[in-house]
């Protein structure tokens, strides 16, 4: 039954589309819904690993659509674990594999452990115990957070991670009320980022950019230590638009600035992608309007409501100390003390 | 921590036990290190924890290997060795009273998954208020859910089921997690000499774990608890009633093999009985109760009553045929519940259901009684056991109760 692998194998970062590994370890049997990118998520991610991996999904779409008795999809180890424990399952999963070893009771190799996990599973109830792991830098895992940016399974409701305004089926709208919901999306990679100076990788990704995702998730394998990827996820369902637009909404996402795209590896920032060239200046932000008019959760909004979504971006490209990953920022008076140039990146001129 | 007496520790090389004084956690922490643990997850709650203190102090000293987890939460604790028993870790975990509670959904799915997984919960009241003493809702709140249940009523017991316990819940007969009772400060934190058996003989006992081909492991890519709906719930969870029936018989080989290298145990793996033989009605609780019972026993006994005592050692399984085969014997039972079920049929405590409900079918049944003592960790006094004692010899004499007399809440100020 073993899975063709070379044991030990090393995952070198992936060059192009055509240097992507052709088996497939995610493969037929699930029932997510068509278009749904947290399905490709789940593909590219398993790609990227290899078979000597172990992976836990907490409860959400991708266990209750992804994983059906008899007619699994996934072709390596798999296990579910509860809503909020996503952490402690890559935790323990990790400990009882690197023990075992230790004692001469499984055979030395490396097995990657990987635990997945929704925005809901991972931004709101488990992320204690996301936070917790990542300190046990003793431990390898992956912890992934694919949001979708709602509790997509149990019918669309509102999670911390959805966006300002969205309609879901626990903030509709009403005669008395346009917008129910009016919090702004917590930054969840910048605050792991900034909150556990001893994890080595933590990143933010989209699967419209395959091959990025695919080396993060194979340098946060490589690095040691627990490690977090969170994906943004266009969900059909939960956001209302055709199916075949799904790629497309990442990408808008990305290019509104609104999902920027970096890693944080070895306490070093890396924007990558579309985000990148933001940045640098070399592509100008398109306004979140064409981001938000594609999407039917959005349907209601006016105009003042367009504009604040798009204020509260801005300020994250314009205000924040690193754009879209630290929101605070310093006192002009004490400018001085920070370690780095504080120029706007936008008003970065790109380099020679 | 434990002051090792050695008594002619060396003087013959088949020696299986040295003396030491040790309190219940200490006891199951020599366990913990007995039964070479892989994997363990702690969070700080009394008096369970206790056990995590002196398996730390162990692992710092250098006398065992094992992966100690400071968890965030019990949630977290108990999540944590559930997935680390999944890849074939032996593990161990525990708390008390209300970190059991927070604690509930990873209990649940462990028991639903049958893994193995070995926990002690120091009994403690549930908040609110708040108290430390023993009190047995916390344990008792998982009855339904596939854990086997020992509860101890001496260290050395707590030892001895804690070594039982990795040896049954692991027989993939029964592949089934145990949570181990054990009273909160009478028990977790009262020193007793304890018989400590040495590695040599531990290993003649329990075999290493092997999950066999449910291990999660690359080689044995399987897919463990898909949705399964109602298109295969019912089968699932019939196994694991399968799975707690067997496990009677093999907690009675277990224990037969325990006693033949231990000497220890009793005659009966469930019930440890006290001057029963000529006994007309008898005491039945479980856990440290026992002893202020027995001790109001040897005093009524001297004033000439035939009374003795029954005591559970295994909640779940419960033991319905050796109950029935045992308590037929007699006129009256007074169960003596250290918890409480409001609004239960007759407000009687959880113990004093059981009882009854095993006893029904009986053409000829005893009398039985219910007595709530003991909250809180407040202490059985002899004014109590009187109390107890004289109701239930009433009853046995009379042959019924009164209706609306069932249930009796002894040592309460009103
Ligand atoms: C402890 C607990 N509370 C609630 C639920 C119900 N529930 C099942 S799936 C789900 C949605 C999870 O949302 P998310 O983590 O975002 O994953 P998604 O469904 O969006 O993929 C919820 C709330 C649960 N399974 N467990
Ligand atoms: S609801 Fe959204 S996340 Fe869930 S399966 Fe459908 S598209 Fe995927
Ligand atoms: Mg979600």
């Amino acid at each position: 039954m073993a899975v063709a692998a070379t044991p030990n194998a090393t995952l070198p970062q992936i060059k192009g589309v055509k240097d992507v590994p052709y088996d497939e370890l995610f493969v037929s049997g699930h029932r997510t819904c068509q278009g749904c990118e947290s399905a490709l998520v789940m593909r590219h991610m398993i790609k990227a690993a290899g078979p000597r991996t172990i992976v836990l999904g907490s409860t959400g779409c991708m266990y209750v659509a992804n994983t059906t008795y008899y007619t699994t999809p996934w072709v390596v180890p798999w296990m579910h674990t509860q809503l909020g424990a996503a952490g402690s399952a890559a935790l323990g999963t990790s400990a009882g594999l690197k023990v075992l070893m230790r004692k001469g009771k499984l055979p030395n190799e490396k097995i990657n452990v990987i635990a997945f996990c929704g925005d809901g599973g991972g931004a709101d109830m488990g992320l204690g115990a996301i936070s917790a792991t990542l300190t046990h830098k003793e431990y390898n895992s992956l912890i992934l957070l694919y949001d979708n940016e709602s509790y997509a399974n149990t019918d669309i409701q509102l999670s911390s991670m959805t966006p300002y305004g969205a309609i879901t089926t626990f903030s509709p709208t009403g005669k008395a009320k346009r917008l129910m919901h009016t919090r702004w999306k917590k930054n969840v990679p910048g605050m792991l980022a900034a909150g556990h100076p001893e994890s080595r990788y933590i990143a933010a990704a989209c699967a419209g950019y395959a091959v990025d995702l695919m080396n993060k998730i194979r340098r946060a394998l490589e690095v040691g230590g627990p490690t977090f990827i969170h994906t943004i996820d266009p969900c059909p369902k939960g956001w209302d638009y055709h199916p075949q637009y799904s790629q497309e909404l990442g990408h808008l996402a990305v290019e509104t600035g609104i999902w920027p795209l970096y890693e944080v590896f070895d306490n070093k920032l890396n924007l990558t992608g579309p985000t990148r060239q933001i940045a640098e200046g070399r592509k100008k932000r398109k306004p979140v309007v064409e981001y938000l008019k594609r999407q039917g959760r959005f349907a209601h909004f006016t105009d003042e409501d367009v504009d604040h979504f798009q204020g509260e971006v801005d300020k994250m490209w314009e205000k924040w100390l690193i754009p879209g990953v630290i929101p605070f920022t310093i006192a002009e008076k004490d400018r001085a003390l920070l370690r780095v140039d504080t120029t706007p990146l936008h008003e970065v001129k790109k380099p020679a | 921590m434990a002051t090792i007496i050695e008594k002619g520790q060396d003087a013959v090389s088949s020696q299986i036990e040295v003396e030491a004084l040790v309190t219940g956690c200490e006891a199951i922490a020599e366990a913990i290190r007995l039964a070479d643990v892989d994997v363990m997850a702690a969070y700080p709650i009394r008096p369970y924890d206790g056990v995590m203190q002196a398996a730390a102090k162990l692992i710092a000293d250098g006398k065992m290997d094992v992966e100690y987890i400071v968890a965030d939460g019990e949630h977290s604790q108990f999540e944590i060795v559930k997935h680390a028993c999944a890849v074939g870790a032996r593990v161990f975990v525990g708390s008390s009273g209300v970190g059991w509670f927070y604690a509930m959904e990873a209990i649940a799915v462990t028991g639903g998954l049958r893994l193995p997984v070995v926990a002690i919960c120091g009994n403690r009241a549930l908040d609110d208020p708040g108290a430390f003493g023993t009190e047995h809702n916390d344990s008792l709140a998982v009855r339904d859910l596939g854990w086997l249940m020992p509860w101890a009523e001496t260290a050395q017991e707590s030892l001895d089921l804690a070594l039982m316990a990795w040896r049954v819940g692991e027989d993939k007969r029964v592949s089934l997690p145990v949570a181990i009772g054990l009273d909160g400060a009478f028990l977790t934190h009262s020193q007793t000499i304890v018989k400590i058996p040495t590695q040599d003989a531990v290993n003649k006992f329990l075999p290493k774990y092997d999950l066999g081909n449910r291990l999660l492991h690359p080689d044995n890519p399987i897919t463990i608890a898909p949705q399964v709906d109602q298109d295969w719930l019912m089968e699932i969870r019939r196994q694991n009633d399968a799975a707690m029936r067997r496990a009677q018989d093999v907690i009675r080989e277990a224990h037969a093999d325990f006693k033949r290298l231990f000497g220890r145990g009793g005659d009966n793996p469930f019930l440890d009985e006290y001057m029963t033989d000529d006994a007309e009605y008898v005491f039945f609780g479980q856990g440290t109760l026992a002893l202020p019972m027995k001790v109001a026993i040897r005093r009524l006994r001297a004033q000439g009553h035939k009374v003795g005592l029954v005591r559970l050692k295994w909640f779940r399984p419960f033991p319905t045929a050796d109950i029935v085969k045992s308590l037929l014997r007699f006129k009256a039972i007074g169960v003596i519940d250290r918890d409480y079920s409001f609004g239960s049929p007759n407000y009687g405590g959880v113990l004093y259901h059981e009882v009854r409900s095993a006893l029904y079918s009986q053409p000829k049944r005893p009398v039985v009684l219910s007595f709530i003592a003991g909250l809180g960790g407040r202490e059985i006094d002899q004014n109590m056991a009187t109390q107890i004692f004289e109701k239930t010899k009433q009853a046995a004499e009379k042959g019924s109760l009164d209706q609306g007399d069932t249930c009796t809440w002894i040592g309460v100020r009103e």
